[in-house]
């Protein structure tokens, strides 16, 4: 882990407001598909690893770079580095792919990925985020998982 | 090359653009005709692992098979009247996730390869199975673990690039016979050849490379790599024969591998007198997903694969089929065969269709396939 801070000055953007809940939503006959914000709403309270800030404040995660396909059971996350060689992309990856393998139900293929040319080693973060043997044995360093732990602890 | 092809392609109802093209429209279209031509039938849903299955593996006399997983034990299930049970769980061998397990060809010894970066070898001499050796050497996650025709010799292989060949010197004596450094990535699987000491290795660096003993300094080399998949190869499977082997990717693609020795009567030329292995088939368009296990059956030359979208495929190769142009028909497919990706798929190495396939789900599933 760098000790300088890599970006000092990032962006910081407003939060969006709290989901408003419709009727049908309240009504517990009804099924209620996952969605694009519920999706969202996993993601956008993870911590980034430098910031005291959430990668929702950071335009990190943004609700239009998410699909959410029910039916199919597929969800797919684009995420943006701040800056283009960011060190920390693949543990803010890892963190979003734990939050969401740790929030929806086992049935959802999820992939997390990075929003094309945002980041000089795209391909090499994506090929390794999307290989589950390379997740599950990280998963396994005690150490590593506690920093994606103080991430992905709710504020 | 393409005329073979393209003629049969005539008298269809399809057209063609290019010979590549062809080809995968040929195999996504004959799939939808010829895919009623089985049926795999679910005999038994096993449980007892906790989470995550990563592999299985039949004993040679096809009577047992061993289980391993995220839950760091190994399960060995036997036949009780007509149901599988866990007759043994190994559970003081490794201190993290075992991610695959091999018999000896005599079926005396289990190899267990270990994230923990050691391969133990359990071993039944005395009755119950003990831990006789612990095989270090790797610097991380130990990814497969495969023993030689005779079983004399056995492979490992880690995300640390290498992959390890030991001589077995005794009962519980391993020697380092090589340390092989060809790929530049993480090495997913090794695999021995059904009739020589030839090893294969599969790789995230895309690559399979193939490796054999040099006569003269007998030193392990690799003698050849084989490129043409986009992506991570998992898994791979030699035929009976061993002249053809099999491969899977996270392409979404598998790959048919035929050797041409020297002196081949193609007169495809072999540098260094060393047999080539060209790429003779790809079969697309079948699976969504990564592709995470192959296995080519020894007995009937079926080809069944382990698929991230949850179902088992099967291949057969066509009647007319040829040796430099082979052609493969899907004959199965088995929708959410686990409710999660599955992880391996192998074939009863006595009883011909008997299948047994592993899961992220959590399960064991026992499969019969009815031509």
């Amino acid at each position: 882990m760098p000790t300088e801070i890599e970006n000092l000055n990032p962006s910081v953007y407003a939060k969006c407001k709290e989901r408003s809940v419709t009727d049908e939503e309240q009504n517990e006959d009804v099924p209620d598909p996952f969605d694009q914000r519920e999706v969202f709403d996993l993601i956008r309270v993870i911590n980034d690893p430098e910031h005291p800030l959430t990668l929702e404040e950071l335009h990190v995660v943004q609700q239009d770079l998410i699909t959410v396909d029910d039916a199919n059971n597929e969800v797919k996350v684009y995420f943006t580095p701040t800056i283009p060689h960011c060190s920390m992309a693949t543990l803010i990856g890892l963190s979003i792919r734990v939050k969401l393998l740790r929030s929806l139900p086992p049935r959802f293929k999820v992939s997390v990925e990075i929003t094309p040319g945002t980041h000089a080693s795209e391909k090499a973060v994506n090929k390794q985020l999307a290989d589950k043997e390379r997740v599950a044995a990280a998963l396994e360093n005690a150490h590593l998982i506690e920093v994606i732990n103080q991430c992905i602890a709710s504020s | 090359m393409s005329t073979g092809l393209n003629r049969k392609y005539r008298k269809s109802q399809f057209t063609i653009i290019s010979w590549v093209d062809s080809r995968i429209v040929k195999n996504a279209k004959q799939s939808l005709i010829k895919e009623i031509m089985g049926k795999l039938e679910e005999i038994h849903v096993l449980q007892g692992h906790k989470g995550r299955i990563w592999s299985g593996a039949w004993h040679p006399r096809g009577n047992a098979f061993a289980t391993c997983g995220e839950d760091k034990t190994i399960r060995i299930w036997s036949m009780d009247g007509s149901e599988w049970i866990t007759k043994t769980i190994l559970s003081d061998g490794h201190t993290r996730t075992i991610r695959e397990v091999a018999w000896s060809p005599c079926g005396q010894y289990l190899a267990s390869a270990s994230f923990d970066a050691t391969t133990a070898i359990w071993s039944k001499t005395s009755g119950e199975f003990e831990c006789n050796a612990t095989l270090e050497g790797h610097e991380n996650e130990v990814k497969s673990v495969s023993w030689s025709r005779t079983g004399s010799l056995l492979a490992t292989c880690s995300r640390d690039k290498s992959v390890w060949i030991w001589e077995v010197a005794g009962d519980d004596e391993f020697e380092c016979a090589a340390v092989l450094n060809a790929h530049t990535q993480d090495v997913k699987k090794v695999a021995w050849h059904p009739r020589q000491d030839i090893l294969a290795s599969a790789s995230y660096d895309n690559t399979i490379n193939i490796y054999k003993e040099n006569t003269l300094d007998s030193d392990w080399e690799c003698t050849a790599t084989l490129t043409s998949h986009s992506s991570t190869v998992w898994g791979i499977s030699f035929d009976a024969t061993g002249n053809r082997l099999a491969s899977c990717s996270d392409d979404k693609t598998v790959k048919i591998w035929q050797a041409y020795e020297p002196g081949n009567e193609e007169n495809i030329p072999t540098p260094d007198n060393q047999t080539v292995w060209k790429c003779v088939c790809t079969l697309s368009g079948f699976h969504s997903r990564s592709v995470y296990d192959i296995a080519w059956c020894k007995l009937t030359g079926l080809i069944v694969t382990a698929c991230g979208d949850d179902a088992i495929r099967i291949f057969k190769e066509d009647d007319n089929s040829s040796k430099n142009e082979p052609t493969f028909s899907l004959v199965c497919t088995m929708h959410k065969a686990h409710e999660q990706d599955v992880n391996t798929v192998t074939w009863n190495p006595v009883t011909p269709g008997q299948l047994l396939s592993t899961s992220d789900d959590g399960t064991i599933r026992i499969w019969k396939f009815i031509e």
